[in-house]
């Protein structure tokens, strides 16, 4: 309850971020309504319309009420919902984001483990190495490098695109979504691994495992029996922080493959100062952020019963 | 703080103070790399970087070791110039983030409980949103695209971090026995900051501050690679990339030699804060 109760004031925070730093981009988004040369009495009106006349904290009263409406009006550009635009976006991005995650946890928690067994084998040292290499390799460049390979020389998949359609030619769309996937999971997986070896490491030091191995246990039987639940603990909320920083990293992702994903709106948004579209995606992404923090905080306190009786996250 | 001989044996103290981790010494040797290709491009570069000195999109050779892009220009040149970009963006970003983060932190670790807590919380949710987001919010707020408005975006969207962690350090520091002294001795708490806090908390900072430069680089690339950098006649690796990707079906090369220069100075900045972590932790250090 606590703990929702903190999820609204972010919510109400992170609004407030947001309102500010879209109201520091420049010009008045009435302009974008009205054509060159319009007079004052047509500014004027235009203003009253998007409603940029009122004081500023009327501003973002009404900018709160639309978020919890879900209204984010139409692009001034095109002229189309702004909430069915994302829609249509989030189509290309949750199914990238999300297949890009599932794939790097399922290649960061097997290595990561094994690296954290096996420290001092050539190859328990090779994966740390690799790891540290991953973290500093841009994920466009390795977009790049992955294109250069496979699409150029190899010719085994489409270097970029979407199919305009959506999903309605499935297998086309998987192709498209395979070496952005790729990238992401490479990018994504070395941070992991150094948190998932971290959190084993700290595990195989600790008391109960001793105590397991003096009782008899493998080291194996140990780490599976007590070891997970405590080493999942850290890694479950590192894995939301990157999981929500992916959705909304995407955007140079999304520009290496010229995917027309959520990233791509929030670019062309910019280009074209197109202010309903950037609020748009701005604040859907940054609610999926904080909600992302949310669930791993319950899912935190399934893991872990000790962890019920006291409030963390957010302002501790 | 200081060991009295008594305790230690002045020279075991030495000869342990003496021993530089290797990552030190090979993230300093990368570094400085990167730093004096950058400072040489002030003085001297092999070819005018504007000027169209070869056939386009030429392979590699002894006259162009990076070969040539598409209109015909030096790649090694612009690589070198963008040592010199990406280290001006990286040591800016960082001394704004800094400044700010730093500023912040230690206001938030004295501030009241209350004040305390929103400050806390707030730097949560800065750093929830990615560095590269904010810092294209702000390139766009600023309307022109120039090196400075990507040093300032970039150092603004890291101060969070820096602050959340100045703020912890404070605090760890404020808890200990010698603030209280310091007190009761008549210390103000402005001079508590510059000589007991400050001094305490640098080594875990400037350790970060070296991890949150090639973060700065990375950054700056991701930017200019999104076309929200420095403008065309400034030859960013991120840049570079973006037009070297549209002939990578002719020259790839083109699309491998900047991020190869970018991703060595990011590491080398990782291997220098890794060394420097092992050699000034104080903790570590008293714990010998």
């Amino acid at each position: 309850m606590r703990r929702s109760a903190i999820l609204l004031v972010s919510v109400v925070l992170a609004s407030a971020v947001l309102f500010v730093l879209l109201r520091l981009l420049p010009g008045d988004p009435a302009n974008a309504l009205v054509s060159v040369g319009a007079d004052a009495t047509q500014i004027e009106a235009a203003r009253r319309q998007v409603g940029s006349d009122l004081p500023l904290f009327q501003q973002f009263l009404r900018f709160l009420t639309d978020i919890a409406k879900l209204d984010f009006g139409v692009s001034f550009v095109s002229g189309a919902s702004v909430l069915r635009e994302i829609g249509d976006r989030l189509v290309v991005t949750l199914p990238l984001t999300l297949s890009a995650f599932i794939s790097s946890i399922i290649v960061a928690v097997p290595v990561g483990i094994l690296a954290a067994v096996r420290q001092r084998t050539w190859y328990g040292a090779g994966i740390s190495v690799i790891s540290q290499l991953g973290i500093a390799v841009p994920a466009f460049w390795i977009g790049i490098l992955l294109v250069t390979l496979f699409a150029v020389n190899l010719q085994l998949v489409p270097s970029g695109g979407f199919p305009t359609d959506g999903w309605s030619a499935p297998i086309d769309s998987i192709e498209a979504l395979i070496l952005p996937v790729a990238t992401i999971t490479l990018v994504m997986s070395a941070s992991l691994i150094r948190y998932v070896r971290s959190a084993t490491e700290e595990v195989m030091s600790s008391d109960y495992i001793r105590t397991a191995r003096a009782l008899g246990a493998t080291l194996t039987g140990a780490l599976v029996r007590h070891g997970i639940r405590n080493g999942a603990v850290p890694v479950i909320s590192i894995l939301c922080i990157e999981l929500a920083s992916t959705l909304l990293g995407a955007v140079v992702i999304e520009r290496v493959f010229a995917l027309p994903g959520l990233g791509s709106m929030l670019l062309l948004g910019i280009e074209q100062r197109d202010y309903p579209n950037v609020q748009g995606v701005l604040v859907v992404s940054t609610m999926l952020v904080l909600i992302a923090g949310f669930a791993a905080d319950v899912i935190q306190r399934l893991v872990d019963p000790r962890l019920r009786g006291r409030v963390s996250g957010g302002a501790s | 703080m200081s060991l009295t001989p008594a305790d230690t044996p002045q020279p075991t103290a030495i000869s342990v103070r003496r021993k530089i981790p290797l990552s030190l010494i090979v993230g300093g040797l990368i570094v400085g790399l990167h730093l004096l290709a950058g400072i040489l491009t002030i003085l001297w570069t092999p070819y005018e970087p504007t000027a169209m000195v070869g056939g386009r999109l030429a392979e590699p050779s002894i006259a162009h070791w990076a070969g040539t892009d598409r209109l015909g220009r030096d790649l090694f040149t612009q690589i070198l110039i963008g040592a010199r970009i990406a280290l001006e963006v990286g040591s800016g970003a960082v001394l704004v983030g800094a400044g700010i983060g730093i500023t912040l932190g230690t206001l938030a670790a004295f501030a009241t409980r209350t004040l305390d807590d929103v400050f806390a919380a707030a730097f949560d949710i800065l750093i929830a949103f990615p560095t590269l987001l904010v810092a294209m919010l702000i390139v766009t707020a600023s309307q022109t695209a120039s090196l400075f408005t990507a040093v300032l975006a970039i150092g603004i969207a890291g101060s969070a971090i820096i602050a959340r962690l100045t703020r912890i350090l404070v605090k760890r520091v404020l808890s200990m026995d010698y603030i209280v002294a310091a007190r009761v001795a008549g210390s103000s708490w402005p001079s508590i900051v510059f000589v007991h806090v400050l001094p305490n908390i640098w080594p875990t900072l400037i350790v970060n501050l070296a991890l949150q430069f090639g973060l700065a680089a990375m950054a700056e690339s991701s930017l200019s690679y999104l076309g929200l950098g420095a403008p065309p006649p400034n030859a960013s690796w991120g840049r570079l990339l973006q037009e070297a990707q549209g002939t990578v079906y002719t020259a790839p090369f083109g699309a491998i030699a900047p991020g190869l220069a970018l991703v060595t100075l990011v590491i080398g900045m990782n291997l220098l804060a890794d060394g420097l972590r092992a050699f000034a932790d104080p903790t570590r250090r008293r714990s010998r």
